[in-house]
């Protein structure tokens, strides 16, 4: 594949892409750390269902809607049957995966290929567990027509539970919840609730759909009972009228991945849902943690002054966002690092965190990221590497939980101070 | 200090490079601006193939006059290497981090003599 630079005398051209190459040197610091005697959960990863764009279209039940999905995306891709975008997540081809994981060969086994793809980085990360998620779907959230998000949740659930799932005991979803359609919602929910491979549920939260609809309060009752995670994974579209002022990605990212997670965070809290549903287990994924206690600040000052607005609390805000769960990725590890401690004592990390990688998406975090954090025990690395997740998705673990654990010397790069750590 | 052949002089022009082995751990070395370099493989952010990446100018802003933006080009002079898992970049003739000047690449010394290029580790 040839890589355009500034000038043709930097134009670079690969050959042969292997994940397990590419990964390599995660795999010699999972080494180094010892990270195959560590359970290790990555609650928020992906794979690009648009590989198998076709065979996922044949499982739309709407006929008149396939057919138009299959000659859409015959003669314009599967962007025009999505909601896709502008964006430069490969950052105009400097993170090169992007590009090269398309032309990855893997050798035909009769499953879908991302099964072989995902293990391959799984196990350069030293992953146990996988949960799944799509990617270009991720803006289906924002697509004028309901009926589309409805109908590529239920093909896209339907042939990730018939193929990936039971492909391999490693890989798990939260399913996709067409949340636009409240009544489908719950539909989703009963139906696939009890599959195999299935640990939960799945709202992407660029949308324009309050979560505090008394349409959605069957959904979440029935999650509760039946011990179902519900999730709010973040994206971004660029097209959203607050983002759209921005004009270059890095804004776009940096704000877009946060404010949606932020606004239904403090709508979950505010109208009281955690004191009508104390336990069902509510889970932020992908905005990283900084915008944790902003949001816990500015809820505890404003409640005491105007209680009269949210009457259902019993507690302050920031109590209830305690109870909550958080993935990790993308870690702010910036040269204050007093804040990120801060933070995760302000969410009770020790309890709360799960460890996502979101490979193979360009702002991925390792599993070292988390080992090699100085203000950590022991346990509580083990703890959100992989035993929170374990507990509250109720994991089982026996084919691979781990009996000892060892520390090698050198682990080549301190994530922490961000430098080389030369091998002895 | 033990010195580890890299390539006859002829096998790395500018804009290639070649990777060798020490103590584990590979180096690259590059040709770039008509000097050799050579650097860990491994990034000081969360330890990736540096080496590996896409060479590309630093990417600058066109600001006029009275303030105003008028676009955007590539430097003449500075010329980068992007780690291919995250996208930091790195000046390719001090190691440095392009972002904050601060965190930089481990840096080898070279030697180019009549019977080819040699890196001393
Ligand atoms: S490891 Fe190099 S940019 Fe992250």
């Amino acid at each position: 594949m040839l890589f355009r630079s500034s000038t043709p005398a930097f134009d670079m051209n690969i050959e042969g892409f292997h994940t397990g190459q590419h990964l390599a040197n995660a795999r010699k610091q999972a080494d180094m750390r010892g990270l195959d005697d560590v359970l290790v959960v990555d609650v928020d990863c992906h794979h690009y269902e648009t590989d198998n764009f076709a065979e996922i279209l044949e499982y739309i039940e709407d006929p008149s809607l396939k057919q138009v999905a299959l000659n859409t995306y015959a003669y314009k891709g599967p962007s025009a049957v999505l909601y896709d975008q502008p964006g430069y997540q490969d950052l105009g081809g400097r993170v090169t995966r992007y590009l090269e994981r398309k032309g990855e060969k893997i050798p035909e086994d009769g499953r879908p290929r991302e099964v072989a793809q995902t293990l391959r980085w799984m196990d350069a990360l030293s992953v146990d567990y996988a949960c799944l998620f799509p990617t270009p779907m991720l803006f289906l959230g924002l697509h004028p027509q309901p009926e589309v998000e409805v109908n590529m949740a239920r093909a896209y659930n339907r042939w990730i539970t018939d193929n990936i799932l039971p492909a391999n005991k490693r890989l798990r979803s939260m399913l996709y919840l067409p949340f636009n359609d409240p009544d489908a919602t719950y539909r989703m929910v009963q139906e696939y609730g009890k599959k195999d491979g299935v640990i939960g549920f799945m709202v992407v939260s660029t949308r324009y759909k309050p979560v505090y609809d008394n349409a959605y309060m069957k959904t979440y009752a029935l999650l509760e009972e039946m011990g179902l995670p519900l999730s709010f994974h973040a994206s971004y579209h660029w097209n959203d009228q607050l983002v759209s002022l921005t004009n270059r990605f890095i804004t776009a990212h940096a704000v877009g991945f946060t404010f949606f997670n932020a606004v239904h965070c403090a709508n979950w809290v505010v109208n009281g849902l955690p004191e009508r549903f104390p336990k069902l287990k509510v889970i932020w994924i992908e905005s990283g943690l900084a915008w944790i206690p902003w949001l816990m600040q500015r809820l505890d000052n404003d409640y005491r002054m105007r209680t009269s607005e949210a009457p259902a609390l019993k507690r302050l805000p920031s109590e209830y966002m305690r109870d909550m769960y958080y993935t990790t990725q993308p870690m702010e590890m910036v040269n204050n690092h007093k804040a990120l401690e801060l933070t995760f004592e302000m969410i009770n990390a020790d309890t709360q965190l799960l460890y996502s990688s979101d490979y193979p998406h360009w702002d991925m975090d390792l599993p070292s990221t988390i080992w090699d954090l100085p203000f950590l025990s022991e346990q509580s690395k083990r703890n959100i590497l992989g035993l929170n997740a374990k507990r509250i998705f109720g994991l089982d673990v026996s084919d691979r939980f781990p009996e000892n654990h060892g520390r090698a010397a050198s682990p080549l790069v301190d994530t922490w101070r961000q430098d080389v750590v030369p091998a002895e | 200090m033990p010195e580890i052949f890299v390539a006859r002089s002829e096998d790395l022009p500018e804009g290639g490079r070649v990777f060798v082995t020490a103590n584990g751990n590979q180096i690259g070395v590059v040709r770039a601006k008509g000097q050799l370099h050579a650097y860990l493989n491994i990034c000081p952010h969360q330890g990736g193939p540096v080496c590996e990446g896409l060479m590309v100018h630093r990417v600058e802003e066109i600001i006029a006059e009275d303030k105003t933006y008028q676009g955007m080009r590539f430097s003449e002079d500075d010329l980068h290497i992007v780690c291919p898992w995250h996208g930091w970049e790195f000046n390719i003739e001090t190691g440095r981090c392009a972002g904050d000047g601060q965190h930089g690449l481990k840096r080898f010394r070279t030697e180019e003599r009549a019977d080819g290029i040699y890196v001393v580790v």
